[in-house]
């Protein structure tokens, strides 16, 4: 187990190598150059491929015909490049291929800031493109988790096939922290799993025929139905949450990403204030842990406070779904990329408590 | 007994999936032709596009990968990379890659990547139903352009052979036309030199195949090929283009 002193964007990068990525495909966009230009050095390295793509639609079909030829592959951007992906994500998901894309977001909406946000939540979680897809998305709160979920995306995107999303904000990228890093796997040739070649050349029997196109609307409608029970083995197999000081909390925040770390901070000036705070982290944000939320104390947690790094928050129907209104939700963060500071979550606590007592 | 003519094993065995007449059907068994005779069956991938080359699923016996619109060369570059021992092919219609495509095309050419461009150039939207493509000609009705494509409009028509010239990366660039027998033969050498150079690594090959659409041109196929002769083989001059020593 080798320890380094990383920055958020290389380490994902290293992750990657480590988890047997050999092909890399993207576009420059701040906040996360560096992890294409860290790719460019190491690729070489290591036998590996990088391409700097004439755009970011263009750098994920490159990821599309790598993962075609059963390499793991990996692209990364921001916000607006992440729009322009959508199509080469939805057509991965259609086409069953596992791939890691990482969003290092900033503030949106269009062109919106280059600063540290976290505008992407709705898009990550809900619709990566067209179709009616789904995406795993994990979010990291230190470098050293998005070393460890980096390298778990691609063991995911194996498993189930489907492109796996690494969700974090401009902060995690640029911060350094000292990190363990995991062992090197092999890379290995993915056998391609999809349907295509049973319906286009039933009788090849040393061809794949990689498409996300069935044609037939009862294929299509088979293996929609297909990817609706995967998602549900998603939320029964690979929920990931971090519950900090919920034992006797009676206000919760939930918070992901580097909103987690200011919320930490809060809750351990409030706790000295004698208000028992805690803290439900989501690590899978997709699929997200409505059922930390189900178990909550009804009759002790007085309140939820989404906290986000967004304006307006983008968690907030999903932690209502969880807590089906037995509990109030309330609601603070910063976005555009101002900075969110534990004051912030600290006051805008004491102000709900203060509501309360009136 | 000898056969003379049989299916090439490239091909699956299936009545065609374009229209009666059209020239895909061509282009399709040529590629699979030399597919058989460089005998690569097994080491080849055919990217396909969107539009009717999208049906090449049901046809080559090979390993297929579908693009996105457009993105094909961007998919075969992904392709090649990561497996530079196959011999990969795009096959792409003149909507797919002379528009929506145009980024994919002009840098796959330019980092000279070491696999081969098929292009497909019917003056048409064929699969969506005739509407105007980058190609159609000056005049030339579509269901975009109903009285005739009209330059001060649309401007004219986009000649992919010498835009692609004016790069210094490309290896081969070469237009030829499927409207005879004679052609079709000349097409033939074009796409075996050009697969020739692939396996050699020599780089970026890239092949125009004028061809029809009967079905949106509303002609016969027969009437088709007189219009080609009449129309489109003067606007589009056959030749080679470039074919650098190295
Ligand atoms: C992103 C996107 N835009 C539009 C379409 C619809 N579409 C399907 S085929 C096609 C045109 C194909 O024309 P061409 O490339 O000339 O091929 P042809 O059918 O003529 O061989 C279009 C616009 C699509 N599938 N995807
Ligand atoms: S629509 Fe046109 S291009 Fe497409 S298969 Fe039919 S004739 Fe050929
Ligand atoms: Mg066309």
């Amino acid at each position: 187990m080798e320890k380094k002193f990383l920055k958020g964007n290389e380490a994902v990068a290293e992750a990657a190598i480590l988890a047997g990525c050999r092909f890399f495909a993207g576009y420059p966009i701040t906040p996360q150059n560096e992890i294409p230009e860290y790719m460019a050095r190491r690729m070489p390295q290591v036998g590996g491929v990088f391409l700097q793509g004439e755009s970011e639609t263009a750098s994920v079909c490159m990821v599309y015909g790598a993962a075609a030829m059963g390499k793991l592959a990996m692209t990364s951007s921001s916000g607006p490049g992440i729009s322009l992906k959508a199509e080469g994500i939805s057509t991965l998901a259609g086409a069953q291929l596992p791939a890691v894309i990482v969003n290092v977001m900033r503030g949106g909406p269009g062109l919106g800031t280059i600063q540290a946000a976290q505008s992407d939540y709705l898009h990550a979680t809900k619709a990566m493109g067209h179709g009616g897809f789904r995406v795993l998305v994990l979010a990291p709160s230190t470098v050293q988790e998005a070393i460890d979920l980096t390298y778990k995306a691609f063991g995911l995107a194996v498993k189930y096939q489907n492109p796996a999303v690494v969700l974090m904000d401009g902060w995690i990228g640029s911060m350094m922290e000292p990190v363990t890093l995991p062992e090197a796997k092999e890379p290995v040739k993915n056998a391609y799993t999809g349907w295509g070649t049973r319906y286009y050349n039933p009788s090849g029997t040393d061809v794949d025929v990689v498409t996300s196109c069935l044609l037939e609307p009862d294929r299509q409608e088979l293996l929609n139905i297909h990817f609706g029970e995967m998602y549900e083995t998603w939320a029964r197999d690979e929920v990931m949450a971090e519950e900090y000081m919920l034992g006797d909390a009676e206000y919760v925040i939930v918070a992901y990403g580097t909103a987690a770390r200011a919320a930490r901070t809060a809750i351990g000036s409030l706790r000295e204030k004698g208000v028992k705070a805690g803290m439900l982290r989501p690590i899978s944000l997709y699929p997200f842990p409505y059922d930390a939320l189900k178990r909550l104390d009804k009759s002790r947690v007085r309140c939820i406070l989404d906290t986000e790094m967004t304006l307006p928050v983008q968690m907030k129907d999903d932690i209502r779904l969880g807590v089906t209104d037995a509990i109030p939700v309330h609601s603070c963060g910063r976005s555009g990329g101002v900075v969110l500071t534990n004051e912030d979550i600290e006051d805008a606590l004491l102000r709900i408590i203060e509501e309360e007592g009136k | 007994m000898d056969a003379l003519y049989e299916r090439p094993k490239s091909l699956t065995n299936r009545a065609t999936a374009y229209c009666p007449g059209c020239l895909h059907g061509v282009a399709t068994r040529l590629i699979a032709e030399l597919i058989d005779e460089l005998d690569a069956r097994a080491d080849t991938v055919a990217v396909l596009p969107v539009g009717c080359g999208t049906l090449g699923m049901f046809h080559f016996n090979t390993d297929i990968v579908v693009s996105p619109h457009g993105r094909t060369p961007a998919v075969a570059t992904g392709v090649k990379r990561s497996a530079p021992e196959k011999l990969v092919f795009s096959y792409q219609g003149d909507g797919d890659l002379a528009a929506i495509g145009l980024a994919e095309i002009m840098h796959a050419a330019n980092r000279g990547e070491n696999f081969t461009v098929i292009f497909i150039n019917n003056g048409t939207y064929g699969m969506t139903g005739g509407q105007m493509a980058p190609t159609t000609l000056v005049g030339q009705k579509s269901t975009t352009t109903p009285e005739g494509r009209n330059p001060a409009e649309t401007g004219y028509p986009m000649m992919m052979c010498e835009i692609l010239s004016q790069l210094r990366a490309p290896r081969y660039i070469a237009r030829f036309s499927l409207d005879c027998p004679a052609n079709v033969i000349q097409a033939k050498k074009g796409l075996r030199k050009s697969f020739e150079l692939q396996r050699a690594g020599k780089g970026f090959t890239f092949v125009e195949l004028l061809s029809n659409c009967p079905t949106n041109w509303g002609l016969s196929p027969l009437e088709c090929l007189e219009w080609m002769r009449e129309n489109t083989m003067k606007a589009f001059p056959l030749g080679v283009f470039r074919d650098r020593e190295d």
